[in-house]
């Protein structure tokens, strides 16, 4: 077997917490043969990035490998002295991190950074690495590739940053790179442009990577094989095409059906129907910088409207006005027909408990010090009266709606609970004041996809069991998909779409709004090569936006 | 470059604002002294006449905006008005107040030059060490090193100064006679001797203001080394000597500048007691004894001399650490 | 200039020291990676660590020679030596105790406590104790005025000491080891009440200002601004110098004007933090909640915000605590703080200072400066400790 290049036996990885070890990561198994990409997935708290390090014979500073073997290309990573390990590390193995902002040093230039590497470690001079980095930057798609490797990090937008850190990887032609959620941080139509970049590069070099990511559609199409990961243990692992089609273990069966759920599609809404909520030309401004402009949509009795759009399109800004919190300049917000005094500090008492709100961090929408009785409880006793007995018999009614025993959790504190659990804790206080309208602000997407799709189900039934309104801001369209009735679709603060979901997911759509469907990744492995073939490697991502504004 | 320009410009127009406002505080605050000046020189004894004569002479018929607007442009010429304690002796022996009376910036001038050769000796000596220490400590946290120097610097830290002093006085003067233990300079002195008498005033403020220095640095480091960039820079196989001169010295340039200028800020008030303990004529001990006998012009001019040089050094730290930020040197 | 040289000489030898003991290492283990990987300057700091220890048990040793001139120059030193010694023992005693005895609570905060931070409790216990219990353990009153006046410390007669007055009394007769426990309700009084009233203005101020915003916050913010630009015991003494002409001759009231200024000064520092962990708070989620569900501003100071800024609070009252208790030392030391008859350590110290040239042949007269000063570091010190574990415990995995 003189193509393996990765050998990695019983790896198991402790982290010190307080005074003690425990262990994070159980024994993994790992083999990786030259030119090979291995997808290694998880969700949070899995060790995936722990694993990934750990293939470079580094880890964290609180955390050390307590048994098992690395062994890269026939020698021990985990034994070899600092010397031979700086050897290796950067010229035979590189790393791409996941926030590339961060991980590039902002007092350096990016060539300098570039070239540092290989100078160091006595591959290229100076002079051959910069003229290198040239071409891997025009290789990667990067605007302007002569001058970008001039400018300092914060000059350069994130996507481009990181193909820079990507080609940063390769400037020694290493033999294994190590991709650490390279695009997480990213936009999908952004990301759909690194990904085209990262899977060229590495295809063209014939360079082994380890792909760490917890995004299985993404994974789907830039690994040969897939190792799936569950807090610290081996799930299983199979080459690409045969773990999306028949994956063996209940865990990544689960895994694979979120994306399967979907709502009913539901009836049409009358034409003559008061909307629950109207925003009428609705125009707001931070300061004197404009953000929204002229929006307008309707939300009906027991409807959920998506509001889509990706980072800085205006959807939050635009929940903000409905709650009054960023009075808007022109246009006004109507509530059963009736307008709404702009400013939530003039709403009265009836007005503020009609729309509620569930926030994206559960973590700091409740109020760490207080007990679950006492977050839900206040609203009970705030809006509806009810204190005593009365209080606590309707704070239990709540928990129970949220599917959370309540004499097990009554007295909890939020830091007790898990993220999905906290979650639901947010919902049940929202639901607490008996409103007819939620706003439901990116409330799945700091949750892994198991949870954050019980979240959906159990929004989608308390929809149907109390008649709720919905409006729900998410960047997510698989989100879309499975729980929207309506959809408006914004960017740069202006709705550039809206409509019926079953209208909005087929085609003629609006420019942008079909950029963006087809940027989402599907868990279709060919799906990133059909999609190319389709379009064209010019129009994806941030050159297709630049294209239509 | 035109941002920052005009970033600097603001600060220092911000900084220039401080100061008058900071001058109209202390003026107000003397004019709050009850009675006048001039029953305060020259005590309950005097004649009616005496008192008004001395009034006028001061100029305190005057509206205090009058007043304020005169004194402020006298002290920008230099001018800090007339000691009391002068006044006072002059008005004793019957002399002609107004020709007599010793300048307030004649007293303080050569004092004020002593106090900056004490603090320059002081950050001679501290600036290199505790930066050196404290950069040590980040390294090898939470070795023994670490904890041990956490401890010493934190008893430093919560010790009196004057306690500190005499510590050293105990075994540097007295038990082993080193250093003498008055630091009675004077001005045609020679160097070495001079030198050798500051320094245990020195030394002593050495100590406190290392611990705090070293205890910002190591914080300001450790802060630094958790970054995902320097992280980078030892996984792209970068040497550990480098990692720190090319990736964490140019980052931590701004917070070490504040760091030290903060410290000598800090030095400003910690003269104050170390120069009475070692009877060394600077302002420090000046602005004391003034204090005791409330000299009000001195105690309002040594005031505004700390207060600008608080206010210079703070604004100094400013300036350099926008300077020295790649985001604001290199805009989009 | 040999005192130099001896340093210089001293250095050269541990450097090389170092070097010997990485190689001499690396050659016993036969390259184990503790000494292959070890850096030259960890195996400098092994050795430098070394010698000093050796140094000090040998100055130990001395202390207790039979030579009065050697054991006087050793004097203080081996005291320091046998306090740190008890100290640590104390406090380990201390931590042992709390981890026996008491609630589940606190048991579990003992076991993780380090013995600094147990050693910073254990003093503020006792501190406190002497403070309320100073009128049944000080030997005599702290104004009454004894027969003998300038005994000189150390309880000699042969020195013009008296055994009844182990600490000496002072020029117009007062004990002086009564004095320095009524010192402590004295000066660790005070300082408390100051450092709570300053905590009283400030705290109140700051919230109001993160929560309101606004004109409120802008006015606040640059009136503390300005007053920080002074340095603060500039400040005080300028402050105490009109204050000392408003109290004449009523010394109480210029304590009282004391406690007033320094409150004052102090609180534009507690007002930053207090904004500013305000500020932290109010940018949270569930303060938006609570706005918009239509909570009043009383509701969210008192039930929202301030249970989440008590910790990071606490720690900031221990440092200003510390912070007033050495400007008020300082003032006293300086003459114009805390005023006579009562007693004060910042005021002793002065008065004894001259004492420590004694330290050559009469060691015991020149502790008593000391003592005074000690105890005014010593209080400091406990709640640096306690304070930094607190900092420490509250930024939990962050180093």
């Amino acid at each position: 077997m003189s193509d393996l290049l990765l050998k990695v036996r019983g790896l198991k990885i402790e982290g010190r917490s307080e005074e003690t070890w425990n262990q994070i990561v159980n024994g993994v198994d790992l083999d990786l043969n030259k030119g090979e990409v291995l997808g290694l997935i998880g969700e949070s708290g899995a060790g995936k990035s722990t694993v990934g390090l750990a293939t470079m014979g580094f880890t964290r500073d609180g955390c050390r490998i307590s048994a098992g073997s690395v062994e890269f290309d026939g020698i021990d990573l985990v034994n070899a002295s600092a010397k031979v390990k700086r050897g290796l590390l950067g010229k035979r193995i590189a790393y791409v991190a996941q926030s590339a902002a961060a991980s590039f040093n902002p007092a350096h230039r990016l060539i300098d950074q570039h070239s540092e590497g290989p100078v160091q470690h006595g591959v290229m001079s100076r002079s051959d690495s910069e003229a290198d980095g040239i071409e891997l930057y025009r290789k990667l798609r990067l605007p302007n590739p002569e001058q970008i490797g001039f400018r300092y990090p914060h000059q350069v937008s994130g996507g481009q940053l990181q193909r820079a850190m990507t080609a940063m990887a390769m400037s020694c032609r290493p033999d294994l790179i190590i991709f650490d959620e390279p695009t997480t941080a990213l936009d999908v139509t952004t990301q759909i442009e690194v990904l085209a970049s990262i899977r060229q590069i590495v295809e063209e070099y014939d360079t082994a990577a380890i792909y760490i990511t917890h995004d299985l559609a993404v994974v789907a199409q830039m690994a040969d094989k897939i190792k799936v990961l569950l807090k610290g243990d081996e799930v299983e692992e199979a080459d690409t095409r045969t773990m999306l089609s028949d994956p063996k273990e209940d865990y990544t069966k689960s895994l694979w059906a979120v994306r399967s759920f979907k709502r009913p599609q539901k009836p049409a809404v009358n034409t003559g129907a008061t909307p629950v909520v109207s925003v009428q030309n609705v125009t707001a401004a931070y300061g004197t910088q404009p953000v929204l402009f002229d929006v307008s949509f309707d939300i009906h009795e027991a409807r959920t409207v998506a509001v889509v759009g990706e980072s800085g399109s205006g959807k939050s800004t635009t929940a903000r006005c409905i709650t009054g919190l960023l009075p808007p300049k022109q246009g006004h917000i109507e509530f059963d027909g009736q307008a709404l005094p702009l400013d939530y500090r003039k709403r009265n008492k009836d007005q503020l408990r009609q729309a509620q709100m569930i926030y994206q961090m559960a973590d700091t929408a409740l109020n760490p010090r207080k007990t679950i009785g006492e977050l839900i409880g206040r609203p009970v006793q705030f809006y509806l009266g009810l204190s005593g007995k009365e209080k606590r018999r309707r704070v239990e009614e709540l928990l129970d709606q949220i599917e959370l025993e309540p004499s097990q959790y009554i007295n909890r504190l939020p830091s007790e609970l898990s993220g999905g659990q906290k979650q639901r804790i947010g919902i049940a206080r929202a639901l607490a004041a008996e409103p007819k309208f939620i706003i439901c602000d990116e409330v799945t997407s700091a949750l892994d996809q198991l949870v954050a799709e019980g979240i959906l189900k159990l929004l989608a039934r308390l929809q149907d069991d109390l008649g709720l309104s919905y409006m729900f801001i998410t960047h997510d369209l698989a989100t879309v998909r499975s729980i929207a009735d309506e959809v408006v679709v914004m960017k740069d603060g202006r709705v550039v779409e809206q409509g019926p979901k079953t209208e909005m997911f087929q085609p003629p759509h609006h420019a942008y709004t079909d950029l963006l469907l087809s940027s989402v990744p599907e868990m279709d492995p060919d799906w990133l090569t059909n999609l190319l073939n389709e379009r064209g490697v010019d129009n994806i991502g941030d050159a297709a936006v630049d294209k239509m504004t | 470059m035109t941002s920052i320009l005009r970033i600097i410009a603001q600060r220092l127009l911000l900084g220039i604002l401080t100061l008058f406002v900071v001058s109209i505080v202390i003026f107000t605050a003397v004019n709050m002294l009850p009675g006048d000046f001039a029953q305060l020189i020259l005590g309950q004894g005097a004649t009616p006449e005496a008192v008004e004569a001395i009034r006028k002479d001061l100029g305190l018929d005057q509206p205090p905006i009058t007043r304020y607007f005169q004194w402020l442009a006298s002290a920008l010429q230099g001018d800090l008005g007339n000691s009391f304690a002068q006044a006072n002796f002059a008005s004793f022996v019957g002399a002609d107040g107004s020709t007599n009376m010793a300048s307030v910036a004649a007293q303080i001038a050569p004092r004020f030059e002593n106090t900056l050769f004490l603090a320059g000796v002081t950050a001679l000596i501290a600036v290199p060490f505790s930066l050196f220490l404290g950069i040590l400590a980040a390294l090898y946290r939470n070795s023994i090193f670490d904890r041990a120097t956490n401890i010493l610097t934190l008893s430093s830290i919560s010790s009196p100064e004057f306690f500190l002093a005499y510590i050293l006085i105990l075994f540097l003067a007295v038990l082993n006679p080193i250093l003498p233990s008055l630091s009675n300079i004077y001005a045609d002195m020679p160097f070495d001797e001079r030198l050798t008498r500051t320094l245990l005033p020195a030394l002593t403020l050495t100590l406190v203001v290392t611990a705090h220095m070293m205890r910002m640095t190591r914080a300001a480091i450790i802060n630094l080394l958790a970054s995902p960039y320097i992280e980078m820079a030892r996984l792209k196989g970068i040497s550990p000597m480098r990692v720190i001169v090319k990736h964490a010295l140019p980052n931590a340039l701004a917070p070490i500048i504040n760091v030290v200028a903060l410290n000598l800020a800090y030095l400003i008030t910690g003269v104050v007691v170390v120069e009475v303990v070692f009877v060394y004529p600077g302002i420090g001990q000046l602005f004391v004894d003034s204090v005791k006998i409330r000299d009000i012009p001195v105690v309002q001019a040594c005031c505004l001399i700390f207060a600008t040089a608080y206010i210079l050094l703070n604004l100094t730290a400013d300036i350099l650490s926008i300077i020295s930020n790649p985001r604001l040197r290199h805009p989009k | 200039m040999s005192i130099w040289l001896t340093l210089i000489l001293g250095l050269l030898a541990i450097a090389a020291g170092g070097w010997l003991f990485r190689f001499a290492g690396q050659k016993i283990t036969g390259d184990a990676p503790r000494f292959r990987d070890m850096p030259y300057g960890v195996a400098f700091g092994y050795v430098f660590g070394a010698v000093i220890v050796v140094w000090l048990a040998w100055a130990y040793w001395l202390s207790r020679s039979a030579d009065p001139a050697v054991a006087n120059k050793y004097f203080f030193l081996g005291k320091a030596i046998e306090g740190l010694i008890l100290f640590a023992i104390a406090a380990w005693l201390f931590r042992l105790l709390g981890r026996s005895v008491g609630t589940e609570g606190t048991k579990k905060l003992f076991r993780s406590m380090p013995l600094t931070a147990s050693f910073g409790i254990l003093m503020i216990l006792i501190y406190a104790f002497v403070a309320i219990f100073a009128g049944a353990l000080a030997p005599f009153g702290q104004e009454e005025v004894l027969a003998q006046a300038n005994v000189v410390p150390g309880g000699d007669p042969a020195m013009g000491g008296n055994p009844d007055y182990p600490l000496g009394t002072d020029q117009i007769g007062r004990d002086i080891l009564s004095r320095l426990i009524y010192g402590a309700q004295n000066t660790v009084g005070i300082a408390f009440i100051t450092t709570c009233l300053a905590f009283f203005i400030g705290g109140t101020l700051g919230f109001l200002a993160a929560t309101l915003q606004g004109w409120l916050d802008q006015v606040l913010s640059r009136a503390v601004d300005v007053l920080m630009a002074i340095p603060s015991l500039i400040f005080a003494l300028l402050l105490m110098t009109i204050a000392s002409a408003w109290a004449g001759s009523e010394k109480w009231l210029l304590t009282v004007y004391m406690v007033i200024i320094i409150a004052v000064i102090d609180s534009t520092r507690v007002f930053r933090l207090a904004r500013a962990v305000g500020l932290n708070i109010v940018v949270m989620d569930y303060i938006e909640a609570a706005k918009l569900r239509g909570e009043g501003l009383g509701y969210l100071i008192f039930k929202e915000i301030l249970p989440n800024a008590t910790a990071p609070l606490l720690a900031e009252f221990g440092l200003r605590f510390c912070f007033v208790f050495l400007t008020i030392a300082s003032l006293s030391f300086l003459g114009v703080g805390i005023q006579p008859p009562l007693a004060d350590w910042g005021t002793m110290v002065r008065d004894l200072a001259q004492f420590i040239n004694f330290a050559v042949f009469a060691p015991q007269v020149a502790s008593a400066p000391l003592l005074a000063a000690g105890a005014i570091a010593l209080l400091t010190v406990a709640v640096n400790f306690v304070v930094d574990w607190m900092l420490h415990k509250s930024s939990g995995l962050k180093e």
